[in-house]
């Protein structure tokens, strides 16, 4: 490289970096940091304490059920966005009726598109006042009268404590699919036509299709999608503050880390302790982020 | 209330590094933190005088910073007119905001706190915190001060204004709202089918099941924030074994809310679920939703505060007429039926560091004269805990049955703290007690839920105890 090129593009990085450790790196370290103090989150004194707050922890019910409600969200919510996103998304590229030839989507796919889409331009407490409202347990809420309707009983929906957290996982996923509808989408439509008509030819039929060569040629999209619906559940906070009653409820089934996190940071005066937990949540998004990708690791196919 | 806060993980670490940036000063973190803001108090200067009894600077600026909410901060102006007007030379800084904690945190951290601060709604710095930390200028003196129009100041106050300040022997509170609490009702509707508010338990159910007959839901409650149904049950309880039940609980003895009082109160609200008088589905309505159905006349009664009036101005029928009553008796109760939980709130405070103490106590001494505390009257339809400074004034149906139950109640009302006092212990109580209104405990389970959160209370280091006197 020519003399003055590096300083060329140092001046150039050296903003977003600073940006970047600025806001991003130093509170990682300094979250670390109060993890070991009790500082209060309101006083400019405070003492080390060690590992205590990570002591405490270990038998804190609250937190231990709030860990317990992030993990059946990280199982239930990436499995039912990718499954359902993936199947809306192959019916939209190849699902249609087959005419004698050629392979396309169902009629109108793009208007499906545009309807999955939608929730993803709302903002997170938008979506959760609507649900809120659409499942409101009085009688005379939305999806009561309609179950009474069809001559089913209602229910308490987000009220009823063997239920709400189910109700958050739906609203989630309601949320999230129709992003990954059009990404898993894109995907699709980049892989060659001639690929699917040869297997159509061979006489694959649809399923065949879908597992045989979708999803290997998909395979990379999945796996980030994955990772980032992951992190995504670990951190639901602003759905359960908004639409649970407590918020947290009923009887914490709803409790999520995050949610600890800012109870005790900023109601309780424990920053330190709050700081522990979100220590904690990162170690644990690191985590499940290595052991996804790698177990999820295969090899890619060129096409 | 009930507005929750807006957090995610990402947003509690970015703020954790401003409030450290602002600690640090831009320098070193750990050694910043450790050694805490510079700011000292620079307060005084000013001769002390009858008129100016703190010794206030006449060109000292004056910091405020008001949480506006459901009293919105008109009234504060107000009383920085007042303010201003005595000392014409100050340059009075107003902020009404809702996000206190958000805007005071890294203030607090770096050792710059305002003068005055209503630390108060959703948001709100965490109190007790403060106070144990010695963030808060002694407010003492300002108790024991000359009052505007004469006489000590302690003495033209609701005395839970002085119970409620109190941290330790100490006043570091001003409250200066008072809530009276109750089982609200619609009078007009009341009137028109001739029912009256029971006095007693027995009366209580009949009159439920009338109101049930007329195809009314006896009861509604803000199910998403058991707090509401909370305090109704509460007051049965000390109603019934008097105001040492909950001396008991804020104190965090052993075996407090084992107390008969407690489970009887627990099983009377079980019995209102048992027999449906609740309004079907309340456990997961927030507060608008349910008070709204009550304006609606799909529910007769509504646990609340004096504030709920105001709250539902623009939902509720031109001719509601929004009027407390307190709670039933239950057999063997040792108060009377005219009596309720009274307490105080909109927590004014002074900071230890701000810059103009004295100037932060003035204002707080204008604020409890008979002008200051009748405007914030006359503004917010709301009682001060300045004794008789709503006199005169034409009072809403509400804010005039409000006002009469503390009269009525007298000594016999009351007050509790251990919601202010031991805030990780609050969601822990509201879950037992929503558990328990949704009829899904029994009251023995209740007890021992609500007794086991008061015992882990009383067992963390972190929590600081506190006895009632």
């Amino acid at each position: 490289m020519r003399h003055g090129q590096y300083r060329f593009i140092v001046g150039f990085l050296v903003l977003p970096l600073a940006l970047y450790a600025i806001f991003v790196i130093s509170p990682f370290v300094q979250a670390f940091y109060y993890s070991l103090t009790n500082w209060t989150g309101v006083s400019p004194q405070f003492d080390f304490v060690g590992l205590q707050n990570f002591q405490t922890l270990t038998q804190d019910s609250l937190f231990l059920r709030a860990v317990r409600n992030n993990l059946v969200l990280l199982v239930g919510m990436p499995l039912a966005v990718i499954l359902l996103a993936l199947f809306y998304a192959f019916l939209l590229n190849v699902g249609g009726a087959g005419s004698g030839v050629g392979v396309r989507g169902v009629r109108g796919s793009g208007f499906y598109k545009l309807a999955f889409f939608l929730p993803q331009v709302l903002s997170v407490p938008v979506i959760a006042v609507i649900w809120a409202v659409i499942l409101d347990p009085t009688p005379t809420g939305l999806v009561n009268s309609a179950m009474r309707r069809v001559g089913f009983g209602g229910s308490g929906w987000l009220a009823d404590p063997n239920l709400a957290l189910y109700c958050v996982l739906w609203v989630l996923v309601w949320g999230s699919v129709g992003f990954y509808l059009v990404l898993f989408n894109a995907a699709m439509s980049s892989i060659p036509r001639d690929i699917y008509e040869a297997a159509l030819i061979d006489g694959a039929g649809r399923v065949a299709t879908f597992f045989r060569v979708t999803i290997p040629l998909l395979w990379d999209t999945i796996q980030t999608s994955w990772v980032y619906l992951a992190i995504l559940a670990l951190d639901v906070y602003a759905l359960v503050a908004v639409m649970t009653p407590g918020p947290g409820g009923p009887a914490n089934a709803t409790q999520v880390i995050s949610l600890q996190i800012a109870q005790n940071g900023f109601q309780f005066g424990r920053a330190g302790y709050a700081s522990a937990m979100g220590v904690v949540l990162f170690f644990f998004t690191l985590i499940i982020a290595a052991i996804m990708l790698r177990a999820t690791r295969r090899q890619r196919i060129e096409y | 209330m009930g507005t929750p806060n807006q957090y995610s993980r990402r947003l509690f670490l970015q703020r954790a590094v401003l409030v450290s940036v602002a600690a640090a000063g831009g320098g070193s973190l750990l050694t910043g933190c450790a050694s805490g803001g510079g700011g000292g108090t620079e307060s005084g200067g000013g001769e002390t005088s009858a008129e100016n009894p703190f010794g206030v600077q006449a060109d000292a600026p004056l910091d405020v910073v008001i949480f506006k909410g459901g009293y919105g901060d008109d009234y504060a102006k107000f009383h920085e007119e007042l303010y201003k007007k005595k000392f014409p030379n100050a340059e009075i800084k107003h902020a009404g905001i809702t996000d206190i904690r958000q805007q005071l945190q890294p203030r607090f951290n770096s050792g710059n706190p305002p003068d005055v601060i209503d630390n108060s709604g959703a948001e709100q710095l965490p109190l007790a915190t403060l106070a144990d930390t010695g963030q808060l200028a002694d407010l003492t003196p300002l108790f024991d001060a000359e009052s505007i129009d004469g006489g000590k100041i302690r003495d033209t106050l609701n005395p839970v204004a002085i119970e409620a300040g109190d941290y330790g022997g100490k006043i570091l509170v001003l409250n200066y709202a008072l809530e009276v609490y109750g089982l609200w009702y619609d009078k007009t509707l009341f009137d028109q089918k001739g029912w009256q508010p029971a006095e007693t338990w027995d009366d209580f159910l009949t009159l439920a099941e009338e109101i049930k007959g007329d195809g009314i839901a006896p009861m509604a409650h803000q199910g998403k924030y058991p707090y509401y149904i909370q305090q109704v049950t509460m007051d049965m309880a000390v109603k019934h074994g008097g105001v040492e039940v909950v001396k008991a609980i804020d104190s965090l003895e052993p075996n407090a809310w084992k107390h008969p009082s407690v489970k009887m109160a627990a099983e009377a609200l079980l019995e209102i679920k048992s027999k449906g008088y609740m309004l079907q589905g309340t456990e997961g309505l927030d507060h608008i939703q349910s008070q709204t159905r009550w304006n609606e006349h799909k529910a007769a009664f509504i646990p609340s505060g004096s504030w709920l009036e105001n709250e539902q101005k623009k939902v509720a029928p031109e001719d509601f007429a929004t009027t407390v009553a307190p709670t039933p008796l239950m057999d063997g109760s040792k108060l009377p039926f005219q009596s309720t939980r009274v307490s105080a709130a909109e927590a004014f405070i002074v900071p230890a560091k701000a810059k103009n103490v004295p100037g932060g106590q003035e204002y707080l001494r204008i604020m409890l004269s008979k002008e200051g505390a009748s405007k914030f009257t006359e503004l917010t339809a709301a009682p001060t805990v300045v004794t008789g400074a709503g006199e005169g004034l034409d009072l809403t149906p509400a804010a005039a049955s409000a006002s009469e139950l503390v009269k009525a109640g007298g000594d016999n009302n009351w007050n509790y703290y251990f919601f202010v006092w031991y805030s990780p212990m609050r969601p822990k109580i509201e879950t037992a007690f929503g558990e328990l209104a949704a009829g899904r405990v029994t009251a023995d389970e209740f007890c021992a839920a609500c007794q086991k959160a008061a015992d882990e209370t009383a067992k963390d280091p972190q929590t600081k105890k506190r006895t009632r006197s």
